[in-house]
């Protein structure tokens, strides 16, 4: 058991110490940064989605004014590395997807870039190619190997209740609002870039590699980062583009921004998804099987598996249970993270596959999950260190007012609205890797210098790390002065899988114990100490996880299908909350995107030419403030002593888990009309 | 073609020679250095690049540098007083409008703009009295701020934020 911080700062409600910056505008994203003469890039990309680039005429462009270079794979600097096929960036003549960049043109002004990249002429020679994902493709491979325990098709043929349905999630991009920009300077053998980026480390031996360079020599600087949601927290071509240029270019500093329409293009994304859930149930509504089968794509060049059986393994009880997880292999771009890669797709087909079992064996679907709720993880056999799945059904039932519940499909109108609710669960697990590191030093002006090459992408990191650092070294949060976003810091690693928080926030309470033991209370000033974040053994013996309950009201215009999601109510048990202000927003905007989830995300991938056709923000449509009704997000105490000091569980995706299926489930109460393909769009309902 | 112009922003005037291509967001951003605007899409579908000009909101990402000599162009960085934040700046602080914050100075100009738009009584599309005053109800405020998008889904502070700014 680790021994749990007090806390003075940790669960309060606090205004972000990078607050003042944001609202005025002053703090300094990637692209703000001010840097002397910089130089500008602007890509060309493949017009195909699969062939060779075989005639390239850069003459009209270099004669154009203002143009520094035109970077092709026959004059690009080579590098050091191309193991990471998605990085091997203008090395060679083939193209694996539409898109892709094929030359880049650096000039004096953006102007003079985009125009002069629009004179580049590339010829290809075309292959036939392949975009179109289905489950009864021919040369589907297996991710891993099918994996069984006890008897599934004993326990479907035994069952009084089995529910067999499949479930899709369409293409789904990222797109944070900053979109991945890089300003990138080659100067004394050296590269250094300040970068759009979930992980500073993360980009570092990245780079360090590809343009065989000593990692001293690579410097990533990130201290404001404008979202992510995965898809900054792997290294994408653009990065190793920017250095390409900078290289030819030493001294000048290159400014590279992805276009919005880019950033469907090699950013990364969610691959679509096909989900096949079998539930098995016995007479009192107990399952007894439990089946997640998943087919996905992945693109030519790098395998990416998206895990959507993770979150079936915990979920529930059933002592009969298979996974099955197949890819094709298709000429599209790299997929990549997307807020909850897995956890968020997969728990839209178990949740809504539980929905409908609940029904079909006459059980309120709250009641259906708690009589399935599991006290041991059913794979592993380990206790849980805490789960309150239970709790948050029950508290979320009586904040929402879900007693009572007609369960009666499409028989509740209000005007020419059809009005329904439903519910999901929501998990995600707590997630914990060594290696990140902290230092505190103690400062001559009376405050302790905390510093960890950590990243805030909105999540809250700034502040939450400030308040740990006062709570761990016992000082008021005035007296911390933090330093994170740069790879001159300790090591962190990357803020992704709702793990920043676990990881740095141990490392800082390590560095602050550490400093305390060496230097007592009355440290003088340069005093310093460093602490690491080691594994946690208590994943030995216990399986972690947060878990949470979400209750949509949605409204269903009878005359035109329109979705309206009039009210959501999220709880969760996510051990225990840092900073209440930043917890609830970040919570929240987890539902908000499993709003946009369910009702507006689906990337649409031309058969004929391999592009996303919308690969805008008009028409690849986020939830705008309009679509978005009334949203509560709280959670439940829960003292967890074996996940870290802190005892938190990690808050950044489990809003988004569970969100999707919780509305669909409800605008089926509202309609009677079930539908297992996101979006739910307003065809589905118009009959 | 270059030309030469005068911005005049966030209260200064700014002589700069820009290409007639250079959008006004551009301008501001790489030729003075003004980078509270930012750019998410450089189509005026995402809203992050809103400014005011001459106190109405404008996506300066749609419109040229060249059309606005004389023109007041006021980013989020203008609208403190010193260090007193602005009404609407202190709101977004309190309630925790923002995440990431990259699309806040665009959606802060944009509260700005519009609680002027409310103020002078000009209906939305979630007005339901066309002719009356028009209050700053969670409707007309989500109605009117749907142009400025944001992805890690503030909308709830940034709602609540708005509404206790038009108090």
């Amino acid at each position: 058991m680790i021994g749990l911080l007090h806390t003075r700062s940790i669960g309060a409600d606090v205004e972000r110490v990078d607050g003042r910056a944001k609202v005025t505008g002053a703090a300094a994203y990637a692209f703000d940064q001010p840097v002397e003469n910089p130089a500008y890039l602007h890509p060309v990309r493949s017009a195909v989605a699969r062939g060779r680039v075989t005639g390239l005429d850069t003459a009209a462009a270099e004669a154009a004014d203002g143009v520094l270079a035109v970077l092709t794979h026959r004059n690009a600097p080579r590098l050091a590395s191309t193991d990471d096929t998605e990085l091997a960036v203008l090395q060679d003549d083939a193209v694996a997807f539409h898109g892709q960049f094929v030359a880049a043109v650096v000039a004096e002004t953006p102007e003079a870039a985009r125009r002069a990249a629009a004179l580049v002429a590339v010829e290809y020679a075309g292959e036939p190619h392949d975009v179109v994902l289905s489950a009864d493709r021919d040369d589907l491979y297996a991710a891993q190997e099918p994996e069984e325990h006890g008897d599934v098709d004993a326990a479907i043929a035994a069952a009084a209740v089995v529910h067999d349905a499949t479930y899709t999630t369409p293409p789904e991009f990222n797109n944070p609002m900053e979109p991945h920009t890089s300003v990138a300077v080659w100067d004394d053998g050296g590269l250094t870039v300040y970068e759009s980026t979930q992980g500073v480390h993360t980009v570092r031996p990245v780079l360090a590699e590809v343009f065989g360079l000593d990692p001293e020599r690579v410097r990533v600087i990130a201290r404001y980062v404008g979202g992510g949601f995965g898809s900054k927290g792997t290294v994408h071509a653009n990065v190793v583009l920017a250095g390409l240029a900078a290289r030819a270019l030493p001294g000048r500093p290159v400014k590279f921004a992805l276009t919005r329409q880019d950033m469907f293009r090699v950013a990364g994304y969610r691959t679509p998804t096909v989900q096949r859930v079998r539930l098995a149930a016995d007479a009192d509504g107990r399952l007894t099987a439990v089946e997640h089968d998943v087919v996905e794509q992945s693109a030519r060049i790098k395998e990416f598996v998206e895990g959507c059986t993770k979150p079936t393994r915990g979920m529930y009880a059933a002592p009969n249970r298979r996974y099955r997880q197949r890819m094709a292999t298709l000429d599209v771009p790299v997929t990549s993270w997307m807020r909850a890669p897995g956890e968020c797709p997969g728990m839209f087909a178990l949740e809504s596959a539980m929905d409908e079992a609940a029904i079909a064996c006459g059980l309120d679907p709250v009641e259906f999950r708690v009589r399935n709720d599991t006290r041991t993880d059913p794979d592993s056999g380990k206790p849980f260190s805490t789960r309150n799945l239970v709790a948050c059904l029950r508290e979320g039932a009586r904040r929402f007012g879900w007693e009572g519940r007609d369960p009666a499909p499409g028989v509740r109108r209000d005007g020419d609205w059809l009005v329904g609710t439903g519910v999901a669960g929501s998990c995600y697990p707590v997630i914990s890797d060594p290696g990140s590191a902290a230092v505190v030093r103690y400062g001559a002006d009376g405050r302790y210098q905390v510093s960890i090459g950590a990243a805030d992408i909105g999540t809250g990191a700034w502040t939450a790390l400030t308040q740990i650092a006062a709570d761990a070294l016992r000082v008021p949060m005035d007296r911390i002065d933090l330093r994170i976003g740069d790879s001159a810091l300790p090591r962190a690693t990357v803020a992704g899988g709702s793990s920043g928080t676990t990881n740095w926030g141990t490392a800082v309470v390590e560095a602050a114990r550490a400093f305390r033991d060496q230097h007592g209370v009355h440290p003088r000033e340069g005093d310093e100490a460093r602490g690491e974040m080691r594994e946690n053994t208590a994943k030995e013996h216990y399986a972690m996880s947060a878990y949470g309950a979400q209750f949509a009201e949605v409204r269903v215009h009878a005359g035109t299908g329109e979705v309206r999601v009039q009210r959501m109510v999220g709880v969760f048990a996510v051990g225990r909350i840092v900073n209440a202000r930043t917890a609830r927003s970040q919570l929240l905007g987890g539902m908000v995107m499993g709003v946009s989830m369910a009702l507006h995300e689906h990337g649409v991938r031309d058969p004929r030419f391999g592009h996303v056709v919308n690969h805008d923000l008009a028409e690849y449509h986020v939830a705008a403030n309009a679509d978005i009704g009334d949203m509560e997000a709280v959670w439940i105490e829960e003292e967890d002593p074996h996940v870290n000091p802190m005892g938190t569980k990690g808050i950044g995706e489990i809003g988004i888990v569970g969100a999707a299926a919780a509305i669909a489930n409800a605008a089926h109460h509202a309609t009677g009309v079930r539908v297992r393909d996101l979006p739910l769009t307003t065809d589905a309902f118009v009959r | 073609m270059e030309v030469d112009i005068t911005l005049r922003v966030d209260g200064e005037d700014r002589p700069l020679r820009v290409d007639t291509r250079t959008t006004l967001l551009d301008a501001l951003r790489e030729r003075l250095g003004v980078t509270a605007p930012k750019k998410g899409c450089d189509h005026g579908q995402c809203g992050s690049c809103t400014v005011l000009v001459n106190g109405r909101r404008a996506t300066s990402c749609l419109t040229f540098a060249v059309a606005h000599e004389d023109d007041e162009v006021t980013t989020a960085a203008g609208l403190a007083d010193g260090d007193r934040l602005h009404p609407v700046q202190q709101a977004f602080l309190d309630h925790d409008g923002y995440q990431c914050g990259f699309c806040t100075p665009g959606q802060i100009c944009s509260a700005v703009g519009m609680l002027d738009e409310l103020k002078k009584g000009w209906p939305s599309h979630a007005t339901a009295d066309l002719t009356g005053p028009v209050d700053a109800d969670d409707d007309e405020i989500r109605e009117r701020m749907s142009g400025n998008l944001c992805r890690c889904g503030a909308y709830a502070g940034i709602v609540a934020a708005i509404r206790e700014a038009a108090r």
